[in-house]
């Protein structure tokens, strides 16, 4: 078999403490997006309510015991469950939700920093507009940073999940840090 | 004590001492000094020289208005021009240079401007420099050009980073004097989000330069109680050094936030200046009032200042800025500088009331003032000994941010001043001074209630608190604009020299429209945009065409409010920071190969792969495409745009988006399909592979994988938001590698799983696979090169690994990884287009792919592209290219000629669009759009390119210069 790299192509994730705040690159999450086809919603909420996969309300994010969501789309989700189980994500959803949605393999499509610290909406009003400190938590969003269009995930408080295009880990990893070392 | 002209009290440090340089000689001052504060307690009162006559110059103010007192800050590479000395935070070894003088500020050689005076009026430069006219470009404009500008640039780069940001509120409160603090007091009780800006650093505004008491205590202290408790507050938030520059729509303004300007340098990691972004639903301007001068005869020189500003360096900074002063007014306002001077002991040798009849007409001193003469009501004239004068005309209220929609202000008598008008920005409200509210206790009131205003609307429901008692005193002003009396020069505009006499003969020569005023004599213009002049120049017009100031109009304001560091603009976009790169799933291994990079949009792809011994670009070139059509090349195709397109109608859509038919492409095959703008245009190529029922992969260019993603969204959510169609993006999902050449298929049959044999796997086939024991993958067999070719994709996390592994199998075979460079030979030889001949302006028809548009369907593009423009027989061909003399070189963007044909446009045949080095062919080929050119084919003619001098016989021959019977790709 082939050897797997991270987005910013080490063999482990990387992980950054810089002032309060700590970035954690998160290498072990498998994604698939997950679109209704047209008319079948019903099906899907049915579907994903036997399986506990919770399908978020726009602008949210929702956890499960296996799998979570956040919003991306109308009637379109991003599904996120542990990678090491869950390598196979797409194949998986499909089995489960068959011709009721068009569900696509997303997991290497991303890069996912997670940010932790004090008020971390200080750190990410140097990055985007997403008005942080103003949203509940659960909160999920699409923004751009420095460019890169990314989506953004209240998880809790202190803790806010990044998801950018994968081909631009470092330079995102760069304006985050940037940002870090700012305040 | 720092200085011969400091006095007691102050909100400055004793207990600090600060050392700093002033054109090189030392001087001290003390934390919460201004740089022009230190100065002037040093005794210094010139400060540099002005723009056009080079008059020596002090601070006219003690803020952000300041038109005289510009300086060079720091030196080196983060040298400053054209700093406010009045706003310049002292901080030790701060190092500051007076400008725009030669060889010194105090013996100027271009002070000689000043006696030519009379030549340099308003209108100088269009009266004088109209003939004769060839002077203009060669000599005028460069002297001009030259002699413009006021400090000099250190022409280094700047070594301090700037920020940007994004901030929210509920409510914006510009400003932190009386009116401001009471609205974010009872704004930030009521616990809505509040964001209290002022521009000084430190927060009281008007409080911090007066005497009077505010609750009972002094104003300062008060201040800083309300900080205190604001500070308190988690839903308030306070910026200090931030001045609100300009108000946009849908309640944004833009705020820069002077972090370390303070500082000698930054502290490692943090900005020097950041432009913040504030998102607010409700916003209150309580920027307070600018005061004004009157003009007078030579009432420009150092030592003479504003009223309240004197009074400001007495009780906020411990100067008295002379031995002996006086006072010139015209308001009630002006006498308080008198008093506060006279109660610290200071000595002051006259008041000029100008409501009594007395007039300032003339003063004396070259360098500072000695000396006033005083003109009584009387008739009677005499001399007083003054060091220092400061001068009152009233007070304008700061609305400039009320203007940035184009507001026009109103005049109020009451005040004499202009005040916000109607049609600001629609969530602004303007409170205290900026409003016309003089007093302090008007100021707190009307902070408040605006506060209360602004919460209502937001559906909260706060209670009016109590107001601090403080000075309600009216103010009372008799309007006085210059004084009439004298034949000199009055100074208006200190900062563009403008003058009274400017304003006459602007008058006289009919530009007496406020616009046409303004860009006449440059009233306004500058770093100060006019905060001290505007009104005054106006009350003069409108003395002089009858009218009253209102009926003379006024020009208004536009962002920013105060001048911005372009490095605060840019923030971050500097250097290689200026954009995000994109790097390939192969970049590290290419990399350590020592490949050469260039980039495609934001992606960094391989160019080409110097070996040891390889000196010119073309050496490696060469030998890539050689070597990959005798045996097999690698390329790493990820970056081309990769679109998922399921659903029940994803056929059908295909068939609407696609030129060509998709609908009808079997499960396991892949098809090239072009895709028309609405116009009829070619918008892209790329193939489409079908992987299920309802389940296809699109491939799209490079350049335009986020336009055509667009494209699609557009099609599937407003034109065909009937069809069951979902769409996302892979191209970051899916690492994707090309493998040409003879000996492609035996290259990947050392790596993937399945029976990939002509047989199984047959051109355009498409399909999951598995690599290297288990590894899911997708294959496609499709070519751009000519050659027997594949595309394979793993899961981009495997891509490293895989261009390894590839180039390891391949070795047997003597495989090499190509670039770009070298896919552009390969296409090119092969003839297929790219984005040279996908220029936004050929069809289907030039790129001789005609039969591709269906006229079965109906599909994007295709009514246009019937048009009979985009039909012509006679109109370009796609046509190969290759010199006579194989040893000549071609240009891109050479143009078609007959021979013999004159190089002129009638004759032009069309153009090459894409040229490369074929190895294969042992000369430079090209492809180009040419007039009729499927009917020229074996034709001589021209390429002839101005820009490079060249000149060129060359033969016409077909696209497909390689196997263009497609053997070797059905191989």
């Amino acid at each position: 078999m082939l050897k797997s790299l991270t987005a910013l192509g080490s063999d482990a994730a990387t992980t950054l403490n810089i002032g309060d705040y700590r970035i954690t690159e998160r290498f072990d999450v498998a994604l698939a997006s997950l679109a209704c086809r047209r008319g079948r919603r019903a099906e899907v909420t049915r579907i994903a309510n036997s399986t506990k996969l919770p399908l978020a309300e726009p602008n949210e994010t929702s956890a499960g015991p296996i799998y979570g969501s956040f919003w991306i789309a109308p009637e379109h989700w991003m599904i996120e469950a542990d990678f090491a189980s869950h390598e196979s994500i797409a194949t998986e959803l499909k089995a489960l939700f068959g011709d009721t949605a068009s569900i696509t393999e997303q997991t290497d499509a991303w890069v996912r920093f997670d940010v932790a610290g004090p008020l971390p909406q200080r750190l990410f009003e140097k990055l985007c507009n997403v008005d942080l400190a103003g949203v509940n938590t659960g909160y999920a969003s699409r923004t751009v940073i420095e460019h890169i269009g990314c989506y953004l995930i209240k998880r809790s408080s202190p803790e806010i999940t990044v998801y950018g295009p994968r081909s631009s880990a470092k330079s995102l990893l760069h304006a985050i840090e940037t940002a870090a070392h700012s305040l | 004590m720092s200085g011969k002209n400091r006095i007691s009290g102050g909100q400055i440090d004793r207990s600090q001492t600060l050392k700093f340089q002033f054109d090189g000689q030392d001087f001290t001052g003390h934390p919460g000094d201004t740089l022009a504060s230190a100065l002037l307690a040093n005794g210094v009162r010139l400060m540099g020289r002005s723009f056009k006559y080079h008059r020596p110059r002090g601070a006219l103010s003690a803020g952000s208005e300041e038109p005289n007192a510009l300086v060079e800050l720091r030196t080196g590479a983060r040298l400053e021009p054209n700093t406010r000395a009045t706003v310049a935070e002292l901080f030790d070894g701060l190092e500051a240079n007076s400008q725009n003088r030669w060889p010194s500020l105090s013996f100027d050689a271009l002070a000689i401007n000043d006696r030519l005076s009379n030549f340099f009026a308003a209108g100088f430069y269009y009266k004088t420099f109209m003939w004769p006219k060839a002077f203009w470009e060669k000599i005028y404009e460069p002297l001009i050009r030259r002699a413009a500008g006021l400090g000099s640039l250190s022409r280094l780069d700047d070594p301090d980073h700037y920020d940007k940001g994004f901030v929210h509120c509920d409510l914006l409160i510009i400003g932190a004097g009386p009116a401001g603090l009471m609205a974010a007091l009872t704004a930030g009780r009521s616990g809505v989000r509040v964001i209290l800006a002022d521009e000084d650093f430190r927060f009281g505004g008007r409080l911090n330069a007066e005497t009077f008491e505010v609750g009972g205590m002094p104003g300062a202290d008060w201040a800083s109680t309300v900080v205190a408790e604001l500070a308190s507050l988690p839903n308030v938030r306070l910026m200090l050094r931030t001045t609100v520059i300009g108000a946009f729509d849908h309640g944004i303004y833009s705020a820069v936030e002077r972090v370390s300007d303070h500082l000698p340098e930054p502290l490692p990691g943090k900005p020097r200046q950041t432009l913040w972004r504030i998102y607010s639903r409700r916003a209150i301007l309580a920027g307070g009032a600018t005061e004004r001068p009157i003009a007078f005869e030579n009432n420009d020189r150092p030592g003479i200042m504003l009223a309240a500003s004197l009074r400001a360096y007495a009780n906020r900074w411990g100067v008295a800025v002379g031995d002996k002063i006086a006072v010139f007014t015209n308001n009630s306002d002006g006498l308080r500088t008198a008093q506060d001077l006279k109660a610290r002991g200071v000595n002051v040798v006259a008041v000029i009331d100008s409501r009594d009849g007395a007039e300032v007409i003339d003063t004396s001193g070259r360098l500072g003032l000695t000396s006033i003469t005083v003109r009584q009501a009387s008739g009677k004239t005499e001399t007083i000994e003054a060091t220092a004068l400061g001068v009152s005309g009233g007070w304008n209220p700061n609305i400039n941010i009320t203007s940035h929609h184009r507001s026009k202000p109103e005049w109020n008598d009451s005040v004499a001043a202009f005040v916000p008008g109607l049609g600001g920005p629609l969530q602004l409200v303007a409170s205290g001074a900026a409003a016309g509210e003089f007093s302090t206790h008007g100021a707190l009131q009307s902070g408040r209630a605006c506060a209360l205003d602004a919460l209502n609307l937001l559906g909260v429901h706060a209670k009016a608190f109590e107001l601090p008692k403080a000075d309600d005193s009216p103010f009372s002003l008799q309007p006085l604009w210059h004084v009439q009396f004298g034949k000199g020069r009055a100074w208006i505009d200190f900062q563009n020299d403008v003058t009274v006499k400017d304003i006459k003969l602007a008058h006289q020569e009919n530009f007496s429209s406020v616009e046409h005023l303004k860009r006449y004599t440059t009233l306004g213009m500058a770093t100060d945009q006019g905060k001290t002049g505007n009104v005054i120049g106006l009350a003069i017009m409108a003395e002089l065409t009858g009218k009253t100031i209102p009926e003379t109009g006024s020009t208004i304001y536009r962002p920013p409010y105060t001048p911005v560091a372009m490095g605060a603009l840019a923030g971050r976009s500097r250097g290689k920071e200026f954009k995000p790169f994109r790097l390939t799933p192969s970049h590290t291994w290419a990399e350590q190969q020592g490949a050469i990079f260039v980039e495609v949009g934001m992606w960094l792809r391989t160019q080409w792969l110097p070996r040891a011994g390889e000196t010119h670009w073309r050496q490696s070139v060469d030998r890539e495409v050689l070597a990959t059509r005798k045996s097999v090349g690698i390329c790493d195709v990820t970056t081309l745009g990769k679109i998922d397109i399921q659903g029940t109608d994803a056929g059908v859509f295909l068939d609407k988006i696609y030129a060509n038919t998709f609908s009808t492409l079997a499960i396991g095959k892949c098809r090239y399909g072009l895709m028309l703008r609405e116009d009829g245009i070619v918008f892209d190529d790329g193939t489409t592979a079908r992987l299920g029922q309802h389940e296809y992969v699109m491939t799209t260019t490079t350049a335009n994988a986020v336009t055509v993603f667009r494209h699609l969204e557009f099609a599937r959510q407003c034109l065909y938001p009937d069809l069951d169609v979902q769409l996302i993006s892979t191209t970051e999902a899916w690492a994707q590698y090309s493998v040409a050449g003879p000996n492609a298929r035996n290259l990947l049959t050392k790596i993937v799983d399945q029976d990939i044999s002509d047989a199984a796997f047959p051109y355009m086939g498409a399909g999951n696979i598995t690599v290297c024991g288990g590894l899911r993958a997708r294959l496609f067999r499709i070519s751009f090169s000519g050659e027997l070719a594949y595309e394979i994709a793993v899961p981009t996390r495997y891509g490293d690994a895989l261009i390894r592994k590839l180039v390891d199998v391949g070795q047997e075979f003597d495989a090499v990884v190509y670039g770009t460079e070298t896919l552009g030979v390969l296409r090119i030889e092969k003839g297929h287009v790219a984005g040279n001949e996908l220029n936004g302006q050929s069809t289907a028809l030039n790129m001789g792919l005609g039969k591709m548009v269906s006229k079965k369907k109906d599909a994007f593009g295709m009514v246009l592209s019937q048009r009979e423009g985009l039909n012509d027989p006679h109109g370009y061909r796609l046509v190969g290219v290759k010199p006579v003399n194989q040893s000549q070189a071609l240009t891109a963007g050479s143009h078609f000629l007959e021979i013999g044909a004159a190089p002129l446009a009638a004759n032009d045949g069309g153009w090459l669009t894409s040229m490369v080095y074929s190895p294969h062919v042992g000369s430079h080929i090209s492809l180009g759009y040419l007039k009729e050119g499927d009917k020229k084919i074996g034709k001589r003619m021209r390429v002839v390119n101005f820009l490079n001098k060249t000149d060129v016989l060359v033969e016409i021959v077909s696209p497909h210069f390689f196997d263009s019977e497609g053997v070797r790709l059905r191989g």
